[in-house]
């Protein structure tokens, strides 16, 4: 029988890569999701805790896909804790993805945000010149920096972190980069994914100078196929529509950048 | 004549006969918007509780392998209150609003909230599966149906429908005292009583454990019940279950129905899914001859 993707496939988790002391990669083999495009989204079912939805991340082995999770309530600690071995269901891929442009392309993470940038560069051409920025709090929380310069290595690049605290690279936040590069450089595209200001600030940055921007949007998901509605953001529904739009578009939408729903539906200020 | 999808249930007039079901995309006035663009005849609010409810963890909705859907989202709404003030600047979707309470004080609050909103019905949760004091314990218990329609049918002016499911008493039982008390028209059905086991890590998916069993699945148990009750009742009825094409809708309306529901076939065929199943009525009914939807309500019987 072909295989729903809608019904929870179960895989074991083959390593745990710690990224950071908060943050980790948990590696699966799966057929479908080492072929997910940039942006798509599975949703992720750790047994006895909670289903969520996370970006898929790659993977250097092929037929393999991974997850990155940063431990934070009861649901992403539990999605942290599973060991090798353990095992954990996953349904989808869900969602639209990135358009991958070619030219100087600008790509902004903050934190797990970063997880489908990583995606986006293995889809990059060689000729490509990317600008990756990197957001974190600390030196603590910063990774990823040498897997993007590794994914990158054939291409024209620069990666830049830069920390709250400015205990490692640049210190402020990364929307402040996002404005001088966008006003100093001509980019053929932007793609952000982070904290909605972050991605809020960075979407108004390069709109306003008309470069093409695309946002990944996180919102509360609990059905992934657009049924429940708890991840409306306007008109839109993120795990549908999204969760990737246009700047354009995003620019037009009275909640993107200033309210996300609760649990319960109820809207609530950034 | 040019044949009208326009359809009547009781009082409720709609220009089209497929409504959004509760439980669905139901809380922003913005994607009500875009899903009365998208064709939909009405829509029906998630169910309002009197407070705000937060709804069960995750895993809340799973996907049956050979269709359908099992949820177990909750009852997951941001309260009468705030959603009134939600829809209070509506003028031009019909919507419906969904309620669900224990007591019939529940509900007469609740709809004092909505006093300054343009309420197209009211329609009574009697039927959902999977929270405790609501929905189906208060359908199986006649003398709060009893309390929860008369006190409805004294607080507004506004259309009350009955929503009943399948629970451990009879539904028809339901449905006539709703009657006796002045229903003004009945959906049937409500998602079925069901669960869904991981054979892997052995245990069962939703988080709730037991969910509601809902789309093509239910289709047939929609349908029997709508006959059953067009068949024993002479009440306006609104099908609901397992709706995903025309030939759904109309067999629906042979059945009895005035007007239909749908949910689950949001997730399949996303919002295009209303103008498909409208034009495919007005071509069925180019094709056999009909002006009106009420011509075909019923037919089934006859035979």
């Amino acid at each position: 029988m072909q295989r729903n993707l809608n019904h929870p496939t179960i895989v074991t988790i083959e390593k745990v890569i710690d990224e950071t002391p908060t943050v980790r990669t948990l590696v699966f083999s799966d057929d479908v999701m080492p072929t997910v495009l940039p942006g798509q989204f599975a949703m992720v079912w750790i047994p006895g805790v909670n289903e969520l939805p996370m970006s898929v991340m790659i993977s250097k082995e092929s037929g393999k896909a991974a997850f990155t999770v940063r431990k934070h309530g009861p649901s992403s600690t539990g999605l942290f804790n599973v060991p090798v071995g353990g095992q954990i269901g996953i349904r989808g891929p869900y969602g639209n993805s990135f358009d991958v442009k070619e030219g100087k392309l600008l790509l902004v993470g903050g934190g797990t945000g970063l997880v489908p940038m990583m995606r986006l560069l293995s889809f990059v051409k060689p000729t490509d010149d990317v600008t990756v920025l990197m957001g974190a709090k600390s030196k603590d929380e910063v990774f990823f920096e040498d897997l993007s310069n590794e994914l990158l290595k054939n291409n024209p690049h620069q990666v830049i972190v830069s920390t709250d605290d400015g205990s490692y690279g640049e210190k402020g936040f990364v929307t402040d980069l996002v404005e001088k590069l966008v006003s100093e450089t001509h980019f053929d595209a932007v793609y952000v994914c982070g904290p909605e200001i972050m991605m809020y600030k960075t979407v108004q940055a390069a709109h306003a100078k008309q470069i093409f921007v695309q946002a990944s949007l996180e919102r509360m998901m609990k059905c992934g196929v657009g049924i429940c509605g708890s991840c409306c953001v306007g008109e839109d529904l993120a795990c549908r529509d999204g969760t990737v739009f246009d700047g354009g578009h995003l620019s037009k939408n009275k909640e993107f950048g200033h309210f996300h729903r609760n649990k319960a539906g109820i809207l609530e200020n950034y | 004549m040019k044949p009208s999808i326009a359809t009547s249930i009781g009082q409720i007039q709609l220009d089209k006969p497929v409504m959004l079901a509760s439980g669905i995309l139901g809380i922003s006035l913005d994607v009500f918007n875009r899903l009365y663009a998208s064709g939909a005849g009405a829509v029906v609010t998630k169910s309002l509780s009197t407070v705000s409810w937060e709804g069960y963890p995750n895993p809340t909705i799973f996907s049956v392998k050979g269709g359908g859907w099992i949820n177990a989202v909750g009852l997951s709404n941001p309260g009468a209150s705030n959603f009134a003030k939600m829809i209070e600047p509506n003028q031009d979707v019909p919507i419906i609003v969904s309620l669900v309470g224990s007591v019939p004080e529940d509900f007469e609050m609740m709809i004092k909230e909505f006093k300054n909103c343009k309420v197209k019905a009211y329609e009574l949760n009697l039927s959902c599966p999977h929270v405790a004091k609501v929905g189906l314990e208060v359908g199986d218990d006649p003398g709060l149906v009893k309390a929860i329609v008369s006190t409805v049918k004294n607080a507004t002016d506004v259309p009350a429908i009955a929503k009943v499911g399948l629970g451990t008493s009879n539904y028809l039982n339901t449905v006539s005292t709703a009657i006796d008390c002045g229903i003004d028209a009945i959906t049937a059905i409500n998602t079925v009583r069901a669960m869904a086991i991981d054979v892997e890590t052995q245990r069962p998916i939703l988080s709730n454990k037991f969910g509601g069993l809902s789309g093509t699945p239910i289709k047939p148990i929609a349908l029997r019940c709508v006959y059953e009750i067009s068949s024993k009742y002479d009440i306006p009825i609104i099908g609901c279950g397992g709706i995903s094409t025309w030939e759904d809708a109309i067999e629906f309306f042979l059945a009895g129905a005035s007007g239909v529901q749908l949910g689950s076939a949001i997730g399949d065929n996303w919002v295009g899914v209303f103008d498909d199943i409208n034009k495919g009525i007005l071509d069925y009914m180019k094709r056999k001859n009909y002006s009106t939807i009420k011509e075909m309500v019923g037919l089934a019987k006859k035979s």
